[in-house]
């Protein structure tokens, strides 16, 4: 198969889901079935040719990048600046072949889990348009070969995310999380735009790979590192509103209003990760300081949000919290330099994420099930501690739930425990070349965290005894249809599709198609060199893996003490930790804050602005009115009283000087005579000169 | 002005001079006048016209006769009296027409041109 054919397929695989959004949101209600089987047909379509470019790259072409593209915009030679041209098109390369795979496997098993839960709903095909859109718009940034595409692709997740979070907007909670997600996300962007421009400026071109070119021979914008440190910091503004990083992480769970598939594909799996690809993309042109920023937020991100997740009851937040974490663990692997680990935990992360929000959404379907034949409208299906003793009622469910809580916390011969060592491995080597010893006690901190939040809510969902034993009856296993994607997920946290020695990715297939890329930036301002990097990990493997182990495993021995086997008391111990468990059961406070300062800053801005306008605009323009009326008024009476007057008077004196001298034209010749007389006797009597 | 008394009356008409040409001819000049105010017969205002002519005359020559002019006033005297001959003529002739017209001589009455 020739790289034209890749190019093709990438090309199908990229506008087939555009196909079926268009088609579903305009003929959708017509549609058999309201069009559910097109949108996951398409989908499907996709995940087999993703499927089959992975394979033919990897076999056939493990070390080219393929490239099409075409001329957009060409300015020609814009005077003081330079040739100028817009090139759009589409890049293969491993990374982004991997990708492909991930959101279409990602996006069809949503797809078809989509199928059974959201069966019923009010708007079921815009529901599965959405979906394809979010499919699109996902593809276009994964296999861009641009900025500008990028950002256009950024743009549209953004939007798709809105809609879908945004799909029960009857719910003031949906339509204000939905708003929520894109304002936050807005921010980001602001900074990813800005730090795109900035490169653009400097080399007159958007294209990924002429932009690394151009730096790797010297070129830098403005003349500084600094700024090309400020271009990487800004472009990294994308990922931390879009990959939910701190301090804009506050939107993703709120994001949980949506729809639980939608969670899984959005807000766990592929949007979220596109921060992570964008770093992984533009890692070329971090510098030093650009990756010590990224490394820090990712860490304080992976750590706030761990903490948070452990205190809360909605399961789909503690999960989102989770996804958080891990995300601010991707981002901190990437910062440390340990580029394929983060890399690598995306991948897996994103299927065992996946498969925990949908297997959340099937508890929360067989609940909602099982309250509406009760007609109880007030418990809260999605509470842990409403649930719990589904164990026997929901096998599939439970099983695959526990093999993806496994995978998160970090258990061997699981994909977690592959790509989480590996980034321990890669802190633990970051800190003994820089000395940040900070970042790998985080991380381990954070493991031992997630270990122990994930088993909470695993027993608390499966284990124990249901918080009414009369509604147990009523709890079904879900249909096939949600049951597969599950399956499926759960297959795809195994070891085994990543790397045969379950110890070790480094001799996996994963390792060997994706390799850090070589830094272009100016050699003062490098980040630690790949080779010295290398030898730190190599040297700290043993220990991380270790204590990475020991760790999950200290996680789940105290969720099951204080869960399952009831040593300890939950609630005395939140008594105990007093203030750091309000801390973090009012999630930091991050809301509350942002409230009083962003969100009342705005308002106040806007009081004032409305003020400023209601009374000074408004005041001026009103003012000016009255004025003009006033001035009217006068001078409408000047012209009825002066003019008029004037003209009036002047025709009055007319008509009465014409009565008078009427008297004169008596047409008797001797009167005029007596007249001329008395003139000239007058006229005399006043010229005369004596 | 020339200062009067009563008593000198009798001397200074007993002395002719140019004064009292003058004063005959204001007296003439107008008696015509009054006559061409007063009068409603056209005949009579033409009379009255020239009485005015005359009142001329006599000035003329009156200064004629105390300057050191030697015949000019007299002929403007004598053109006067051919030209008021002509004017008499045509104007008798007017009037011979207006009575054929509107049957009187009476000015008042002649006053179509008012409308």
């Amino acid at each position: 198969m020739t790289s034209d054919t890749l190019i093709q397929f990438a090309l199908y695989i990229l506008f087939l889901p555009l196909l079926g959004f268009v088609a579903l949101i305009f003929f959708g209600k017509r549609l058999p079935r309201q069009g559910d089987w097109f949108g996951t047909g398409i989908l499907g379509i996709t995940l087999i040719l993703s499927f089959i470019i992975l394979f033919v790259k990897l076999i056939s072409y493990p070390a080219e990048t393929f490239i099409s593209q075409f001329t957009w915009i060409d300015f020609g030679d814009v005077p003081f600046i330079g040739p100028i041209s817009i090139e759009l098109g589409i890049m293969l390369d491993n990374l982004s072949v991997i990708m492909l795979v991930v959101v279409t496997l990602v996006s069809f098993l949503v797809h078809l889990f989509s199928i059974g839960y959201m069966q019923g709903d009010v708007r079921y095909s815009r529901y599965f348009a959405y979906l394809g859109l979010f499919s699109f718009s996902m593809l276009g940034i994964v296999i861009t070969h641009n900025f500008l595409m990028m950002y256009i692709f950024w743009e549209l997740v953004g939007l798709s995310s809105y809609l879908l979070i945004g799909h029960w907007y009857e719910k003031k909670s949906a339509s204000d999380a939905a708003k929520k997600a894109f304002i936050v996300n807005r921010i980001g962007d602001a900074g990813m735009f800005i730090g795109i421009m900035i490169l653009f400026v400097t080399f007159s071109t958007f294209t990924f790979e002429k932009i690394f070119d151009s730096i790797a021979i010297g070129m830098i914008p403005f003349g500084s590192e600094a700024w090309l440190t400020a271009a990487g910091i800004l472009i990294f503004c994308g990922a931390i509103g879009k990959s939910a990083q701190f301090p804009l992480h506050t939107w993703l769970p709120d994001a949980m209003e949506g729809p639980t598939p939608v969670s899984a594909l959005i807000h766990a799996a592929t949007m979220v990760a596109a921060g992570v690809y964008l770093i992984a993309r533009t890692f070329a042109i971090m510098t030093g300081d650009a990756l010590m920023v990224i490394t820090y937020i990712g860490a304080i991100t992976a750590f706030i949000a761990a903490t948070i997740a452990i205190t809360q009851f909605d399961i789909k937040k503690v999960l989102a919290y989770s996804t958080i974490s891990q995300l601010g663990y991707m981002v901190m692997a990437l910062g440390t330099g340990a580029y394929t680990a983060g890399f690598f935990h995306l991948v897996t992360h994103a299927s065992f994420k996946a498969g925990l929000f949908l297997g959340s959404g099937s508890v929360i379907h067989a609940m909602h099930e099982a309250l509406h034949n009760k007609h109880d409208h007030r418990t809260d299906p999605q509470d842990i501690r409403n649930l719990g003793g589904l164990r026997n009622k929901m096998p599939i469910t439970y099983l695959t739930f526990l093999i993806f809580t496994l995978a998160i916390s970090g258990v061997p011969l699981t994909s977690g425990f592959l790509s989480k060592d590996e980034i321990l491995a890669g802190t633990l080597g970051f800190a003994s070349v820089t000395g940040h010893y900070l970042i790998p006690f985080i991380a381990f901190i954070v493991a031992g965290m997630t270990a122990f939040y994930m088993f909470r809510i695993f027993i608390l969902t499966f284990h124990g005894n249901h918080a009414e034993p009369s509604r147990l009856n009523d709890i079904h296993e879900s249909p096939a249809v949600m049951t597969i994607p599950l399956i499926v997920f759960a297959a795809f946290s195994i070891w085994i599709f990543y790397s045969f020695n379950p110890f070790g990715a480094t001799s996996g297939w994963f390792y060997f198609a994706i390799d850090r890329p070589m830094s272009v930036v100016p050699s003062v301002v490098q980040p630690v060199a790949a080779d010295i990097f290398k030898e730190a990990v190599h040297h700290s493997h043993t220990l991380a893996m270790i204590l990475s182990i020991a760790i999950a495993g200290l996680g789940i021995l105290f969720a099951f003490v204080v869960y399952h086997f009831r040593k300890l008391d939950a609630d005395n111990l939140a008594k105990a930790a007093g203030p750091f468990y309000n801390l973090s059961y009012n999630k930091w406070r991050f809301d509350e804050m942002y409230d009083k300062s962003v969100v009342n800053g705005t308002m106040g801005l806007s009081n004032l602005s409305a003020w400023f306008d209601n009374y000074i605009i408004d005041g001026i323009v009103n003012g000016s009115a009255t004025i003009t009326r006033w001035w009217s008024k006068f001078t409408g009476r000047f012209d009825n009283v002066v003019i008029d007057g004037l003209v009036n008077f002047s025709a009055y004196f007319t008509g009465f000087s014409g009565l008078i001298l009427r008297k004169f034209q008596s047409g008797k010749v001797q009167t005029y005579i007596v007249f001329v007389i008395f003139s000239i006797i007058v006229f005399f009597f006043i010229f005369r000169t004596f | 002005m020339m200062a009067f008394c009563i008593a000198q009356i009798p001397q200074w008409l007993a002395e002719p001079g140019l004064q009292h040409f003058l004063i005959i001819s204001a007296i003439l000049f107008s008696l015509g006048l009054l006559a061409v105010i007063t009068r409603r017969n056209v005949i009579m205002v033409l009379m009255g016209i020239e009485l005015i002519l005359n009142a001329a005359n006599i000035n003329f020559i009156a200064f004629t006769r105390y300057s050191t002019l030697s015949l000019e006033g007299h002929l403007i005297a004598l053109f006067v009296i051919i030209l008021a001959a002509a004017e008499a003529a045509i104007a008798l002739a007017i009037v011979l027409n207006i009575y054929q017209r509107f049957s009187t001589v009476n000015v008042d009455e002649i006053s179509t041109l008012r409308e």
